[in-house]
């Protein structure tokens, strides 16, 4: 019954009028492709930008605080993939930043590195090793050390190991992946490092 | 949160934080507040690394942490927050204007790292000036520090939520509200690190740092200064005072409207309708120094403003001389309006402009009245009435008149709606921002060997002027760039720059529609 259209001519349900077309004009055309793409009317040009003593400072102002955030220490870089032949040219490119050693009290603790089970072993072992001091069981746990690293993969030097493990108290409890990549970089948080440093401001 | 709003943020967490940050940051805004495993698990980063971006984004204000029953810490990002980042020059340069140099340094260093005790931001600022003062010359920390007070007093920077003393249990401490004023006095305890140059040991502040006992000392160097927020409001208090220089008509008229919101600024929250009422006798002995205008004058002008169809003054009382409070509400109403106007005359036409402002000014118009009144033929009227309608700057408003809402019989009225308009332009303001940045990325993406290159020419003619080279050499160096590169390089820093220019005045327009739409939305 929608389908019968009125005997005789079709009518518009509605007031012509009002939209703005009169009657029996011709009404536009249908459209049937899509609009234009940008940019749309050029007619209208757009208004030129402000200048100014106040909007060039702003401006370079701007500017160099895109520059200075690539410095800090908030900005995480991506860790790349190992290529195979290191440039050397990459040595000198990369920027030095400061560490930042986040406010812990202020944090959950959950977001605290975890230090990792691994250590608790030979944590033990040398321990003792510094303590005894002799050749003989140095070899042995050269040996073990070396089969450690191989494990937990580069970038990691011993001495950092060494100085992170003496003071290290947490055992690890959630079983983290092996990122050795950011292994390097627990060490900026390292709770030790911290502590001493916060004795640095209260002297 | 819209898509643009997304887009926008996790364009401006890239360049300021780097990917991964990004990843968390956006990965937060899109789904609200999860807990820290749920994080990892869903943007399939490892736990290390969550945990460092979320160590960056709390230590920058973008997201808070809450603890919730059994211990779980979820973790929630503010995407106003983020987009405030487009505003952080605009910020320093309104420290720079009241506060000169020292101002916009301590602002400047607040800003990048989020929070900081005061002892550090000092220390730091005062090197940065020593560094750029004349040999032999050095600057004082008590000057530093008085800087920053004066910023604290004025709302600049802001206390954060302290640690309570007792700790809590295992997922993380509970900070308690900001505490302004109190601890303002516990500024001065900070012990001050040896003073360089014009030295004279504050042995009283090191005697008190010596004789306090331990308990106490964790306090005083947490004292932590927040930036941002009140900036904000500050920023916003300058920004409108900006505007009505161009609306009113005299220097003395602006100038007193710029006293009344300087001395409102910090008794006036920054979504409050009305400044505080302010006496005429306060008003008079508030003007700048070189005003030399009598107080009869002053009365005449207060009296005027009052009387203007503008309404941005009104008189709320007659004691002290009058009471004057200004009407924000009313001022950001009419900006947001004056911007509305401007975009629509110069997207479609000075023509087009007439019809809007006869739409706003009579509120509902038919098709037929439109034309009448606008003097406009009814093609051309039509024509451009349904192009600002389809661009959702007009809007129809039906009125049946039988309860069957037949089309027949139907009124069909065009009116402007300010505030979603105002919301639909600022969506689009976001939209923009968010191409712009893409646009200048791909710029310099497309040149970066090119820039590179220049990079490294300009660090060897650098090392060698520092070694003593002689001018042919330079020379040679120089011309490692050939011309045609040069003018590469040219176009390139001439398009970032426009580029970034234009950045910064869209960021204004976001300011001025995003102040009128709180300020609206808290009067309803």
């Amino acid at each position: 019954m929608a389908g019968n259209k009125g005997r005789g001519r079709a009518a518009y349900t509605f007031n012509i009028e009002a939209v703005g077309f009169s009657r029996g004009e011709k009404l536009p055309d249908v459209v049937l492709k899509p609009p234009p793409l940008f940019p749309q009317d050029t007619d209208y040009k757009p208004v030129p930008l402000k200048t100014g003593e106040g909007e060039d400072y702003v401006l370079a102002l701007k500017q160099e605080l895109r520059e200075t955030v690539k410095r800090m220490p908030y900005f995480v870089e991506t860790p790349e993939e190992k290529q195979d032949i290191e440039r050397y040219s990459k040595r000198y490119v990369k920027v030095y930043k400061e560490e930042w050693i986040p406010d812990w009290r202020r944090l959950p603790r959950e977001l605290m590195p975890r230090k990792k089970c691994k250590k608790a072993g030979p944590k033990s072992k040398k321990a003792k090793d510094t303590g005894k001091g002799t050749s003989l069981t140095n070899t042995a746990d050269v040996l073990k050390k070396i089969e450690e690293l191989e494990k937990r993969g580069d970038g990691e030097k011993s001495d950092e190991e060494n100085e992170e493990k003496e003071g290290s108290k947490e055992k690890s409890k959630e079983g983290d992946d092996d990122e050795d990549d950011n292994a390097a970089e627990q060490e900026e948080y390292d709770e030790e490092e911290q502590e001493e440093k916060r004795g640095a401001f209260q002297n | 949160m819209t898509q643009a709003e997304i887009k926008l943020c996790s364009l401006l967490l890239q360049e300021h934080f780097g990917e991964i940050v990004e990843k968390i940051g956006v990965h937060l805004i899109r789904t609200g507040s999860q807990p820290l495993r749920v994080i990892a698990h869903d943007t399939g980063t490892s736990l290390d690394q969550v945990k460092k971006a979320l160590c960056v984004l709390i230590q920058h204000n973008l997201v808070i942490y809450q603890v919730h029953k059994r211990g779980v810490v979820e973790y929630e990002a503010q995407c106003s927050r983020v987009l405030r980042m487009l505003r952080y020059p605009r910020y320093i340069y309104t420290a720079k204007t009241l506060y000169s140099d020292t101002g916009e340094l301590i602002v400047e260093e607040l800003l990048l790292n989020g929070k900081m005790a005061m002892s550090a931001v000092v220390k730091k600022v005062a090197d940065r000036l020593t560094e750029t003062m004349e040999d032999g010359k050095t600057m004082d920390y008590a000057e530093v520090s008085n800087t920053f007070v004066r910023l604290a007093d004025t709302h600049f920077v802001q206390r954060c939520p302290l640690v309570p003393a007792t700790e809590n249990s295992d997922p993380g401490p509970l900070p308690p509200a900001p505490t302004l004023v109190i601890n303002e006095k516990d500024m001065y305890l900070v012990p001050k690190l040896s003073l360089i140059g014009k030295g004279k040991r504050r042995r009283s502040s090191d005697e008190d740092a010596t004789g306090e006992p331990k308990a106490k000392r964790p306090k005083h160097t947490t004292d932590n200064k927040e930036m941002w927020p009140l900036a904000y409001s500050q920023s916003q208090h300058s920004r409108v005072n900006s505007e009505f220089q161009f609306t009113f008509q005299t220097q003395t008229s602006s100038e007193i409207v710029r006293t009344m919101l300087r001395m409102s600024e910090i008794t006036t929250s920054s979504s409050a309708p009305f400044t505080q009422p302010l006496s005429s006798n306060e008003i008079f002995r508030s003007l700048p120094v070189g005003y030399n205008i009598s107080k009869q004058v002053l009365d005449q002008y207060l009296t005027l403003l009052a009387d203007d169809p503008l309404e941005f003054v009104g008189k709320s009382g007659d004691s002290g001389g009058g009471m004057y409070v200004i009407n924000l509400h009313k001022a950001l109403g009419s900006l947001a309006t004056a911007t509305l106007e401007s975009v629509v005359q110069e997207r479609f036409g000075s023509r087009c402009a007439r019809i809007f402002r006869l739409v706003l000014q009579k509120k509902h118009l038919e098709q037929k009245q439109v034309e009448d009144f606008a003097m406009i033929p009814a093609k051309e009227a039509k024509d451009m009435l349904y192009k600002m309608l389809s661009e959702n700057f007009i809007s129809l408003q039906e009125i049946p008149k039988t309860p069957d809402h037949a089309p027949s019989r139907t009124f069909y009225l065009y009116t402007v709606n300010i505030l979603s308009a105002a919301r639909m332009l600022l969506h689009r303001c976001y939209k923009s921002v968010a191409n712009l940045i893409e646009r200048r990325q791909f710029e310099t993406k497309e040149n970066k060997r090119l820039l590179e290159k220049s990079q490294r020419v300009e660090a060897i003619i650098a090392s060698m002027q520092a070694t003593g080279a002689e001018e042919a050499q330079l020379q040679e160096i120089e011309e490692m760039i050939t011309a045609p590169e040069r003018q590469q390089l040219e176009t390139l820093k001439r398009n970032v720059n426009k580029l970034d220019a234009c950045e910064i005045q869209v960021d204004e327009t976001i300011f001025l529609l995003e102040s009128y739409i709180e300020s609206t939305m808290k009067r309803q």
